[in-house]
């Protein structure tokens, strides 16, 4: 994995959010949700810090990092796509529109285009059933989605 | 409600609020504005209706009026009609799918007849972010009886007597939980709410975080009193926000209000209440694995005992329950034991909530009785399966549960017949499946989240559902051998009897159970290599219908990877071998020459 130097003022930041936390390391999890939310992924240097400040070894906070499937260790695109593979959305045909979006990107789930506009990611339910199959982009739901339907959500986006 | 004629119910729900619901409240509300109707009619956001499927919902009141698919331009003409002109806006009403009638009247529509709402008692009613509706509703008022009138052995005995069980999936009696908390002696104890609603496809705990928040930490106070904890915990999904937000707003509300905090009701008796965050880790649904997770560990099982009542969050006794038992436990305390025994069946008290979704005409969250069937569940309430297909089965209890099948549609849905099914009750996800759907595919689907989502602690759950995979995964592409099927069942049952916590105690079962009841479709995959329903892309073959094929080579020259061969003017013939069943040839064919078999 590629070296990122974090910026003084980044690491302050982050030295503040586990202040906030009483560098507890109870409340390691509720510390890597922010951090995750201030650089948009958690690479191994920030993991560091995050051991140091809460004086916990860095394995205990890879491990947790990789355990949850929330959290990432690779940077997401600008506009990162997620597919619900929910059951509800499983059988109303998500994996189709999944393999939609794969051919259309030309990446793989867990990959971002060369560009860094698109990120392919998969959830569990997202709790809008009614709506299967949903996706998401960023933050936007787009319920009912068919395969057909793909090019005309990426193109949204394109320009 | 004081002067005000028209309440207008805006769901305001994950599944409406992604269709605009939010658009069509600030509508409403604009509206009422320009045509100066602010003393009669109010324009409020309220929790989840249940009937997703056809959301946005938008109810009227006191009419019971029910409008479905809402869009925001729909706002004027609602109030134009149906306030100003006293007449139902009838493109918008709920057209039932047998009848054709459409249904302006709520109460009397298929989905909500046969329903009981008691968990659900406030989602759809109240506005979620005010105390004070949830007080008109009697909120609050179980804690007030508790806390002046009760002691804590009697509110106990109440529970136990109603015969509530845990809803989160287990079953094990409440108030038997609470009386084994409350047994432990030690200077702090916590009670905890699991709000980590893992299960793919299913939504009722964020339902009723969502639209009656304050119910949970209502129950969440009377049971610090029960079991001697002064501190409570909601452990709950990241992936909720919502949910997560309306919480924040019912704690603020609360300790305002002095029902939360120091001294509540001036009683001597402190409580408080603060969340923590999941991370997507399905195996958190597990009690021990969740207290870890709240330590800000792996979320991995520890061997019980010690149970969490001796020894649970930071080591100290934690009685642990789930969102929608929290929310049964208000009514009970204010309506009694007997009133609440009294629905439901012999070992099986209450209602159930479940998240109705899947190959269904009425997708949404139902609460009914328990004891209800299967069919009425599915045709009654859930109207019947999709484009007028035959049911197949439904699956309840997730990826631990099992297949019903058409036999199970007159089994009456309890703990204990679900068992005998082969099935569990689970957390109340029920996805039905038709005719179009594989169901060894399914199994396949199931396990793919199993191997996902097992912590890795114990081999037989990490190892054995990995093979068990890869098992079903021959099957599905026409590898696997007759002596395969053994395999499945025997290390089916291995990784049942060796798993250290419930996931891996349950991750066969959807094996098994598609085994037990459509043996048959295992068998055309591995002998017939042939998919019934069509799913399994490795089994299917497209073929040439040699007399309508005239050979003029569109699809030869098409195919990516050259597995058409013929001559000019003859029929042309596709190789098997080759072909990576992409579709591009039948998309070309001008003469419906190509098919799927």
């Amino acid at each position: 994995m590629a070296k990122i130097k974090l910026s003084e003022k980044k690491i302050e930041e982050l030295k503040d959010v586990c202040k906030s936390f009483n560098n507890d390391k109870a409340e390691l999890i509720n510390v890597l949700h922010k951090a995750q939310g201030l650089f948009g992924y958690l690479p191994a240097e920030l993991q560091e810090v995050i051991a140091r400040e809460l004086n916990i070894s860095v394995a205990h906070v890879y491990g947790v990092v990789t355990f949850y499937s929330f959290f990432t260790m690779l940077p997401k695109g600008e506009y990162p796509i997620s597919i619900c593979l929910g059951t509800a959305c499983y059988v109303r045909g998500a994996e189709k529109v999944l393999e939609e979006f794969k051919r259309v990107l030309k990446i793989q789930v867990g990959e971002t285009t060369p560009d860094g506009k698109f990120s392919l990611s998969c959830l569990r339910c997202v709790g809008a059933c009614g709506l299967a199959p949903v996706v998401l982009v960023g933050e936007k739901v787009y319920g009912r989605v068919s395969p057909e339907g793909v090019k005309d959500i990426i193109a949204e986006y394109s320009n | 409600m004081g002067k005000i004629k028209y309440h207008i119910l805006v769901c305001v729900g994950t599944a409406c609020q992604t269709a605009k619901s939010e658009e069509i409240l600030k509508n409403f509300k604009e509206l009422i504005k320009v045509k100066g109707l602010e003393t009669e009619v109010q324009a409020i956001q309220t929790g989840c209706f249940g009937f997703c499927e056809n959301g946005p919902i938008v109810k009227m009141m006191p009419d019971n009026t029910f409008y479905t698919k809402v869009t925001p331009e729909d706002c004027s003409e609602i109030i134009d009609e149906h306030i100003i002109n006293g007449k139902k806006v009838d493109r918008l009403l709920y057209v039932s799918p047998e009848t054709k009638e459409s249904i302006g009247d709520s109460r009397h529509k298929g989905f909500h007849k046969k329903q009981i709402r008691i968990a659900l008692r406030n989602c759809g009613f109240i506005n979620p972010e005010n105390i004070d509706e949830y007080i008109a509703r009697y909120g609050y008022q179980a804690l007030g009886k508790v806390l002046t009138e009760l002691t804590p052995e009697a509110t106990i005995e109440i529970i136990k007597k109603s015969g509530l069980r845990g809803r989160g999936g287990g079953g094990f009696p409440t108030g038997l939980k609470w009386e084994i908390t409350r047994a432990v002696t030690s200077d702090k104890k916590y009670v905890v709410c699991n709000a980590d609603e893992g299960d793919p496809g299913a939504f009722m705990d964020r339902s009723v975080l969502e639209g009656d928040p304050h119910t949970v930490l209502e129950a969440m106070a009377i049971n610090g009193y029960c079991t001697g904890a002064d501190q409570g915990v909601i452990y709950i999904r990241a992936e909720y926000p919502l949910a997560v937000e309306r919480l924040k707003i019912a704690m603020k509300q609360a300790r305002e209000y002095g029902l939360l905090g120091k001294d509540i009701l001036g009683t001597g008796f402190n409580f408080d209440i603060e969340i923590r965050y999941g991370a997507g880790a399905f195996v958190c649904g597990e009690e021990t694995a969740l207290i870890h997770s709240m330590e800000g560990l792996r979320g991995e099982p520890t061997v019980k005992p010690p149970f969490p009542s001796e020894s649970g969050f930071f080591g100290k006794p934690t009685n642990v329950n789930n969102v929608e038992t929290y929310a049964n436990i208000p009514p009970i305390i204010m309506k009694g034991s007997d009133w609440f025994s009294a629905i439901g069946t012999e070992k099986s008290k209450g209602t159930k909530v479940f998240a109705l979704a899947g190959k269904i005409n009425n997708v949404g969250l139902i609460e009914v009785p328990m004891g209800i069937t299967l069919r009425e569940v599915i045709y009654e309430i859930g109207g019947g399966i999709r484009n007028g297909r035959k049911f197949k089965a439904a699956q309840t209890g997730g990826p631990s549960g099992g297949m019903l099948t058409e036999k199970h549609l007159d089994t009456p849905i309890d703990y204990d017949n679900l068992i005998a099914a082969g099935s569990m009750m689970g957390s109340g996800g029920m996805i039905v499946m038709d005719e179009d759907d594989c169901m060894v595919g399914m199994a396949k689907f199931y396990l793919e989240f199993t191997v996902e989502e097992s912590c890795g602690k114990c081999s037989p759950c990490r190892i054995g559902n990995k093979r068990l995979f890869e098992t079903l995964e021959k099957i599905t592409q026409g590898h696997a051998i007759a002596e395969d099927l053994d395999k499945l069942r025997n290390l089916s049952n291995v990784i049942k009897d060796t798993s250290l916590c419930g996931l891996g105690q349950t991750s066969p079962n959807p094996v098994l159970s598609s085994m037990d009841n459509f043996y048959h479709e295992y068998l055309e995959h591995v002998h017939n290599k042939k998919c019934r329903a069509g799913n399994c892309k490795s089994l299917m073959q497209y073929l040439i219908i040699a007399e309508n094929c005239i050979g003029c080579t569109l699809c030869a020259r098409n195919c990516p990877v050259d597995a058409i061969a013929g001559e000019r003017k003859q029929a042309h013939l596709i190789d098997q071998e080759k072909c990576i069943k992409c579709g591009a040839c039948m998309e070309k064919c001008k003469f419906n020459a190509i098919f799927i078999n």
